[in-house]
């Protein structure tokens, strides 16, 4: 029963959306009101369809009605709670339904929080994004349906890939679904302003926050899948610029350029064509994720199981959406009239270098993944693109973009000083080069690299407290440093956060990349490995019964200097339904770095293939991404910021413009 | 014109995925570096106990060869074994198995029980002489000359179009 409501619900969502996407675009040409309102009611109930038909499958699953194909193939009745929820958008059917209910859910938001965006233009956007909903319906009715029936229905379903069970990979789609889906408002936003013909520092004002709140989830959503692949793969890596990670990092590059450049939009009222083609760019490289997951173009680890009448639908739509747009950018960008000026020395200025940078990054990464695709398309035989040439490109355009990131944020708007910021600047250029100094000095050449990064990395930190400082002027008036602290804004805490974030990140690559150590090992119970000063004793293995696989788990007792610590206990799982092996590597993270065992395969005689890895200051890789996220969440709860805020003068200040604004006058 | 680039980068990309989609092929198969090259030596020991032992010789016998690489817990080479026994059988090709990292004596009894189109047998234990010649799964075989140079190598079982469309054009030509 569950199962047919949730598949008619889905067939009225469509036919809500079809309305939704066609009745206000006639209600804005004829400036008629009620075909505008139109358009919040379509949204909501898109979003209550989506959510029952959601509410349904989530149903199917968590009752293991295995007369449903898509709970058959990728349920089974003794997995863990857990799992047979996350099971839900665990495939390629009830991943595109989550995707759905994300797209509405976003759609409803944005009815629900612009009430004060003029209606014509709201009603633009939700027509934008009510026509998105019908491509991802149409795209889930016709090739992809999540509730067709089995009859007879098996007694037993065929379980979740073993992989796929883990509390990291539960959260890590949704997460990554909530920032790629986001950047669809951005998208709609982008095209209904082309579609009025009109950008304005309003414009960016409202998009931005959607923009924000996208970014933010995305830079959650890759952080957990690369923890993810860090402990879960047991391989010891975190990025491995596989064709699907790199499908979601460009959307990523693309928002971070889009949240810098919409500020020069809402500042100065210029790169405006510019600002909306990153929005269209950033949404596109989110379709362009979905497709290479699901379209078997590619190959990868994160492939669903592919079928080419969906890879020609999803290929199609894809076609329909970005050319679409474009054709449309090609037509309205004329439109869109240069607004104000800047000096070459000003912070908008740091911004345009800041974009043309992540943007260069992003098509470079774009060409590093498809190139095997040129190439194969040329007949020139097949190749792949390593990890070499994505680290030289980041390292080349990165660097620069870290330099930048010290010295941007000192930089006066409009018109600003290189001498004045680089004064300011100039104790942490000399903590850097100190710092990187003396790690080439300690460690005698070859790490050349290492001391490159690592000053970066500090030179970005020093320069954001730096910042923070000169805004409080703790060195003129140290007294009221603190009342000064206090006034200073979220938005900018979370610039400085994100900025530092960023440094942190930065700090825990360079260092763990250059200073794990690894050791690959056969033990005997009883043998102890010592790794970067730490003894693993090797304690002997046991076997262990799951829910649902069984283990062989490990036991390592880490001591350091003769006092123990901890004792690490790895499994490798033999899963029973589907049939599959996995490692579960440990980590004991220390302030220092993380402990890392995994344990292989048995090596004959009691002895037992082991990994054991201290990897120093791992941590910061993920403590950046938290800070990057927190600093994007303080900015997002600025009241400055936030949506509906009513249009303030500082916005229409500049006459020509808000004479020009078609909703001011509605 | 600059404002058209985006649009003619995104229509040249869809064409491309698009002939790519259409293209038939398969991304996880990659193609052999060993086309037009001898076959990498070897010598392994017969599943038939007391015969004598496989060796690179036993490829050079002036007629075309195929080389298979099977296993009994391989569900595919299952799928494939009738098509291999039609090969040797009515397409009078001699076909060698190599038994990849296999018990020997579920190597027989797969062969036992599907029945034995193989002329002559390997057993490839630890897998050693899939890596010399690139095997990356089983089954997968491999079409060689009379004198012992690999010709084409069949990714995956030889099931339905795949005997009739591809491996047999291909041994045609040889023939």
């Amino acid at each position: 029963m569950a199962g047919e409501i949730g598949h008619f619900s889905l067939i009225l969502a469509l036919a809500f959306a079809l309305i939704g996407a066609c009745v206000p675009h006639v209600g804005a040409r004829r400036g008629d009101v009620r075909l505008m309102v139109l358009a919040d009611r379509a949204v909501l109930a898109q979003f209550l369809m989506a959510v029952t038909a959601f509410a349904a499958l989530t149903y199917a699953f968590v009752t293991s009605d295995f007369s449903v194909i898509n709970v058959a193939a990728n349920s089974h009745s003794l997995k863990p709670m857990l799992y047979k929820i996350s099971g839900v958008w665990g495939n390629h059917e009830g991943s595109l339904l989550f995707w759905v209910l994300i797209l509405t859910l976003f759609g409803a938001l944005v009815s629900w929080r612009g009430k004060n965006l003029p209606l014509r233009f709201r009603s633009r956007v939700l027509a934008v994004q009510s026509l998105l909903v019908v491509g991802f319906l149409c795209f889930i009715l016709f090739t992809s349906n999540p509730f067709f029936r089995l009859d007879p229905a098996p007694l037993e379903g065929n379980g979740l890939n073993p992989l796929l069970q883990d509390p990291g990979l539960a959260f890590h789609p949704p997460m990554l679904y909530l920032g790629y889906v986001g950047l669809s408002i951005a998208f709609s936003f982008a095209v209904a302003a082309l579609l009025e013909g009109e950008v304005t520092p309003l414009w960016a004002r409202w998009v931005r926050p959607w923009a924000l709140l996208a970014w933010v989830f995305l830079t959650g959503g890759i952080a957990l899948g690369s923890w993810w692949a860090y402990y879960e793969l047991g391989w010891g890596g975190w990025w491995f610029w596989d064709p699907v990670e790199n499908a979601s990092f460009m959307p990523w590059l693309a928002a971070t350029a889009l949240l810098h450049s919409a500020i020069v939009v809402e500042k100065r009222d210029a790169l405006k064509s510019w600002t909306i083609l990153l929005a269209i760019i950033a949404f596109s490289f989110s379709l362009l994720g979905t497709f290479l997951v699901r379209s078997g173009v590619i190959t990868s680890v994160h492939a669903f199981a592919t079928d080419p009448a969906r890879g020609i639908f999803i290929l199609g739509f894809l076609g329909l959406v970005i050319g679409g747009s474009m054709a449309l950018y090609a037509w309205r960008a004329p439109k869109l009239s240069p607004g104000g000026l800047f000096g070459i020395v000003s912070r908008e200025s740091g911004l345009v270098l800041n974009n043309i940078l992540l943007s260069t990054f992003a098509a470079v990464v774009l060409v590093g993944t498809l190139y095997p695709l040129f190439v194969e398309a040329a007949g020139a035989g097949q190749i792949t693109v390593g990890p070499p040439f994505f680290e030289f490109a980041a390292m080349v355009l990165m660097s620069p973009l870290v330099v930048a990131l010290g010295l941007g944020p000192l930089l006066a708007w409009k018109r600003g000083k290189l001498s004045r910021a680089t004064q300011i600047a100039f104790p942490a250029l000399v903590v850097a080069l100190v710092a990187g100094t003396v790690l080439v000095w300690k460690t005698a050449g070859g790490y050349v690299m290492t001391a490159f990064g690592f000053g970066l990395a500090l030179w970005l930190i020093a320069s954001v407290l730096l910042e923070i400082a000169g805004r409080i002027k703790l060195w003129q008036a140290p007294k009221q440093a603190l009342s000064g602290l206090a006034k200073i804004t979220r938005a900018q805490w979370g610039m400085s956060l994100a900025h530092a974030g960023l440094g942190v990140m930065l700090l825990g690559i360079t260092i763990s990349e250059a200073f794990t150590s690894e050791q690959l090992l056969v033990m005997t119970p009883g043998d102890t490995a010592t790794i970067a000063g730490y003894d693993f004793k090797f304690d002997g293995v046991a076997p262990v019964a799951g829910p649902n696989y069984t283990a062989v788990r490990g036991f390592f007792e880490v001591s350091e200097s003769g006092a123990v610590l901890t004792t690490l206990m790895p499994e490798d799982r033999v899963y029973t339904n589907p049939p599959m092996n996995t490692t579960e590597a440990v980590i004991y993270p220390l302030v220092s770095g993380d402990l890392y065992a995994v344990v292989g395969e048995a090596a004959g005689a009691g002895r037992w293939s082991v990994r054991l890895y201290f990897k120093p200051l791992i941590s910061g890789l993920w403590l950046g991404a938290l800070m990057m996220m927190i600093g994007g969440l303080f900015s997002l709860s600025d009241r400055r910021l936030r949506i509906g805020m009513p249009t303030g003068k500082r916005s229409i200040n500049n006459p020509a413009t808000a004479k020009r604004k078609k909703w001011v006058v509605l | 014109m600059k404002r058209f680039v985006p649009l003619l980068v995104v229509s040249a990309l869809v064409l491309l995925f698009l002939v790519m989609m259409l293209s038939d092929r398969n991304p996880n198969e990659i193609d052999s570096v060993l086309i037009g090259r001898p076959a990498p030596e070897f010598s392994l020991v017969s599943l038939k106990e007391g015969a004598p032992a496989l060796t690179t010789a036993d490829l050079k016998t002036g007629a075309p060869v195929l080389v298979n690489f099977f296993a009994s817990w391989c569900v595919p080479c299952r799928a494939e074994h009738e098509n291999l026994m039609a090969l040797a059988g009515g397409y009078r090709v001699p076909v060698i198995g190599i038994a990849y990292k296999n018990d020997p004596d579920k190597a027989r009894g797969f062969l036992t029980e599907l029945g034995n189109p193989f002329s002559k047998t390997g057993l490839d234990l630890d897998g050693r002489v899939g890596i010399d010649w690139g095997v990356s799964g089983v089954p997968e075989t491999f079409l060689i000359d009379g004198d012992g140079v690999i010709r084409y190598r069949h990714w995956g079982p030889i099931v339905g179009d795949s005997l009739t469309e591809r491996l047999l054009p291909q041994l045609k030509a040889l023939q």
